[in-house]
């Protein structure tokens, strides 16, 4: 007996060493960061490499009359000179997009947007690559440009895809239009807003580039690439190329940040491949930032128009909303193939409603590709603003209280898993707990007592309340696949003979710290110390197969890969223990780290034991080794969700907004490290900020770009950043294996409508109902204007 | 392109001679021609401040200074500041506290949060808020950037108390 005690005491102190589940421990990926001994793309250095530049477009759509190369390739230093052209001769002028339409790789006949890649510059170093690039002389003949989605679905509209006829992508609907009619039709209220969410770039730290080797000898192209999707990358450019898939090898390595802006494929990867091919020798390509930011994947750009049908008494009936979304001149969208809206219809949110629905007309525009990036879920960010910003439409209208009107129409916690109208199957919730936990940390009625006073004094104070709910872990193989690839993710789990690990993944960390949270799951699942855990991404060579991290989904699908793969290596674990230890494997139990024989606990031998024998001791007839791969197929989506409360101050004088207090009361299940996922959160809230107050990627008539450099385009220093306030409920997902949800995106999806609501809410008494983001001063002071409410400085 | 000119700085405590084009910026230099690749380039310009490095002690942006201006100047970059295999503060830091997570601009919000500590050894939270204004970051939202910030002041006060009575 009192050795039993004994044992339970050691795996106790076994168990808090080895940093399972719900640890803060410290990254394992950090030691080699805060050296500058990372491995970014534009680090790798290869013998005799040769720098890709490209010659950009000034126009958004003109025809190209010439080009002239000659004076480029008399440069002492240029290499190559490579145009559409010589591309078109390989086939690869054109290639598919993720989402089934084609797009340019370099133009052969016209561009179709300002800062397009017109010819690519190879040369032995970047210098001589820029000299370069200024001396290729492109003629131009400029061609009528549209910018503007709605006038490009105008019948007499210029075209911009020549090769399709027709500036309309897609018309797609779901939901119930004539029911939805209906209750519209019947309701006691309806509100209607127009909301813009505007063009925006994800402008990750490091910029897009590759580094292309082909070796001649044996025909295989190595590509060091940012991209958040290796495998998928390599199975495309497969069919494509047709060079063989085992001679291809993608290598993501180190990336600086994605944001979903690296899961679109760029025409400088494809270029530098070619280049390589052609020069035999490796060529780097890293795009300069103010070609980065005006050329690569821009997020949102989606106009729409929601309504939402009620009762007098504030209980929500139906939700409508139509929309145009602008996609730019391809549609690249890495959306699942079945959702070319991605996951919109999550925009019933967090509420029981009898009914919606909603369309979407997809226009092509003089803009570069994009829509699905800026860490948005697949459009969720977009479906999460329509509703949370709609409700708070609705309560104003009604003289209802934000707060109470989410109350009473929230799906309440009996009724998970719970079926929506627009045909998801909530995993699980409990919104009114989140909500009221926000309030209480926050003092919401205190600070409406506040805001009562100061409107008193003709002061501008307001507070804003988003409770959304995200839809993220794609996905299910059924619904979910990417050009018909489905969309599961992989864990291969290799243990040592002395008990250390190898595990390889199909996802790709940008900076969310999976070397750390996969330890950890496989630390709590085996009962390993996560020193002894080395994890690997990125390489398709050795990881094997998934479709990449975006979509806050590499937990709920890679990191259920690693728990059940280490479920697997337990089962035969167990064999070996019951050799080992000439036991029944029926009268073995399993305690975090070894298997005991019930009932004599002494008796036991550890994973690391196990391990050990599985190479040197196995059972006859048993194949030797200790190792497992799970590709995980989810059976459902995760939903995590939230509530935020906003406060905000308006200077009446300058405009400007200030975030007084932001509390996130946030829910992802079961939590693997808080550690990372605060910074997680916090991170998302000040993208979310900088897409509420600060960002915005415009064009003027002619396709000229505002904020396609950092001098123009503002992302959130240091100093405008709020100070978050953080917390949480935790209400694990029933499905997956670990309870655990995703949580990358919840906050940039979550939280700009908070921000709204509460710029709103402090001028709702003068009659403001909207402003569209980006709420920057000189926006909010023309509003005060408007209503004689703005005063002299 | 131009002719190449002789300079002689000191980086991270080692005397380097070399012939550079006039237009060669100090980025470049430090990364392609020295290999010292933890000096980042998030920006054309001037905005990120990735490329901080500190020269004769203040922090500049490496890629808006041609190699040429640093002749005869000591410049630190993120590959000096841990001494003797020992981390500096602000590293134990940031790894301390999550203030990275990418790590792309990390070795610049280092260098700058270095720069001030130099100056100012018991900063608030808007002082460092202030002095890490010119260094972007995406991924942290910051408030670990300023935790870590703290947290290797307080170590760099403490070990300042220890070598007092030594003096």
């Amino acid at each position: 007996m009192q050795r039993g005690v004994k044992e339970r005491e050691m795996t106790t102190a076994q168990m808090q060493e080895v940093h399972g589940m719900g640890h803060r421990i410290k990254r394992k990926e950090d030691p080699a960061l805060i050296r500058g001994k990372g491995n970014y793309i534009d680090d790798i250095k290869l013998p005799g490499m040769l720098f890709l530049d490209f010659v950009r477009s000034p126009y958004a759509h003109a025809k190209i009359k010439s080009i002239n190369t000659e004076r480029a390739k008399a440069l002492p230093g240029v290499v190559a000179v490579i145009t559409g052209n010589d591309l078109k001769g390989l086939g690869l002028d054109w290639i598919p997009t993720l989402a089934n339409d084609r797009m340019m790789v370099l133009p052969t006949e016209k561009v179709v947007y300002q800062m397009q890649e017109v010819v690519g510059v190879v040369a032995e170093n970047r210098y001589v690559a820029a000299d370069a690039v200024g001396l290729v002389e492109v003629e131009y003949e400029p061609l009528p440009v549209v910018t503007d989605p709605f006038k490009a679905l105008e019948k007499d509209a210029p075209i911009i895809r020549t090769d399709k006829g027709t500036n309309h992508i897609f018309h797609w609907e779901v939901g119930d239009r004539e029911g939805t009619d209906k209750i519209f039709k019947e309701a006691d209220v309806v509100v209607k807003q127009d909301l813009y969410y505007p063009r925006i770039h994800v402008s990750y730290m490091e910029t897009c580039g590759c580094v292309a080797d082909f070796n001649p000898i044996d025909g295989k192209l190595t590509l060091w690439m940012t991209t958040q999707a290796p495998h998928a990358v390599r199975t495309v450019a497969s069919l494509v190329t047709k060079i063989p898939e085992n001679k291809i090898r993608i290598i993501s390595p180190d990336i600086g940040g994605g944001f979903g802006g690296k899961v679109y494929v760029y025409p400088g990867y494809i270029v530098a491949s070619v280049a390589s091919i052609i020069t035999g020798r490796p060529v780097k390509w890293v795009n300069d930032r103010s070609d980065d930011q005006p050329s690569t994947a821009f997020g949102r750009d989606f106009h729409m128009s929601a309504e939402l049908a009620a009762t007098k008494e504030g209980r929500i009936l139906a939700v409508r909303i139509k929309t145009i979304s602008d996609h730019g001149a391809f549609h690249g969208d890495a959306n699942p193939t079945k959702f070319p809206v991605g996951l919109f219809s999550i925009c019933t949110g967090s509420y029981d409603l009898k009914n919606a629905f909603a369309e979407v007309d997809a226009a092509y525009t003089n803009k570069p590709q994009g829509g699905i990036t800026y860490r948005c879920s697949f459009r969720v960010t977009e479906a999460v603003y329509a509703i949370e910003r709609m409700v708070d439409v609705l309560a104003h209208k009604i003289g209802m209280d934000p707060a109470e009107i989410r109350l009473k129409n929230f799906i309440p916690k009996e009724k998970f898993p719970y079926r929506s109208v627009l045909g998801w199957t909530y995993d699980s919730g409990n919104y009114e707990a989140a909500l009221k936990k926000a309030m209480e940390k926050i003092g919401y009625a205190e600070l409406r007592r506040e805001q009562e006073e100061k409107r008193r004094r003709g002061e501008l104070m307001g507070i804003g309340i988003s409770s959304f709910t995200e839809i993220v872990g794609a996905g299910p193989s059924r619904d979910f696949d990417i050009l018909g690839i489905k969309m599961f993710d992989s864990a291969e789990i290799r243990i040592h003979p002395t008990g250390k690990v190898i595990a390889r993944f199909g996802t790709k960390s940008q900076g969310q710290g999976h070397a750390t949270t996969f330890a950890q799951i496989i630390a709590e699942e085996l009962g390993i110390p996560t020193d002894d855990i080395t994890v690997e991404e990125g390489d398709t060579d050795t990881a094997p197969y998934g479709l990449g991290t975006y979509a806050s989904r590499s937990t709920p699908t890679a990191g259920a890969a690693a728990a059940v793969a280490c479920r697997k290596i337990r089962e035969k674990a167990k064999k070996i223990a019951a050799y080992l230890l000439e036991a029944r494997e029926d009268d073995l139990e399993w305690e975090r780290g070894r298997f005991y024989v019930r009932g004599s606990p002494d008796r036991s031998k550890t994973i690391q034991e196990i391990a050990f024998a599985a190479y040197t001791n196995h059972p006859l007839g048993m194949e030797a080794g200790l190792e497992a791969v799970d590709y995980y197929d989810p059976p459902n989506m995760t939903f995590p969700f939230g509530s935020y409360i906003c406060v905000v101050d308006i200077d009446r004088a300058t405009g400007q907004p200030k975030v007084r207090r932001f509390v996130a009361v946030d829910d992802c299940g079961n939590v693997i490290n808080p550690l990372i996922v605060e910074g997680q959160i916090q991170g998302a809230l000040t993208m979310g900020f900088g897409t509420a107050f600060m960002e915005e990627i415009k064009y003027d008539e002619d396709g000229n770009v505002y904020g396609g450099n950092f001098m123009d385009y503002l992302i959130p220093t240091a100093v405008e950043t709020p100070k978050w306030e953080l917390d949480r409920t935790v209400t694990p997902s029933p499905h997956h294996p670990l309870g655990a949800k995703g949580v990358g995106e919840s906050a940039t999806v979550g939280s700009p409508a908070a921000f709204v609501n509460a710029v709103v809410d402090a001028l709702s008494s003068v009659g403001i109902t909207h402003i569209d983001m980006p709420l920057n001063p000189w926006k909010i002071r023309k509003a005060l204007e408007e209503k004689g409410l703005a005063v002299d400085a | 392109m131009g002719k190449k000119m002789h300079i002689s700085v000191n980086v991270n405590g080692q005397a380097i001679d070399a012939e550079v084009e006039p237009r060669l910026l100090l980025v470049h230099f430090l990364r392609e021609n020295l290999n010292l690749t933890g000096t980042h380039i998030g920006c054309d310009t001037s905005n990120c401040g990735a490329c901080t490095v500190l020269l004769d002690g203040k922090a500049i942006k490496s890629c808006t200074f041609f190699a040429v201006q640093a002749d005869g100047r000591e410049i630190t970059t993120v590959e000096g500041l841990a001494k003797g295999g020992k981390l500096h503060p602000i590293q134990e830091g940031f790894w301390e506290k999550h203030g990275l997570q990418c790590g792309f601009c990390t070795p610049g919000m280092m260098l700058a949060a270095v720069a001030l500590l130099q100056k100012n050894h018991n900063p608030t939270e808007e002082e460092i808020r202030r002095g890490i204004s010119g260094n972007l970051c995406r991924c942290t939202g910051y408030v670990k950037i300023v935790e870590a910030i703290q947290y290797a002041a307080e170590k760099m006060r403490e070990a300042q108390q220890v070598e007092a009575p030594v003096r």
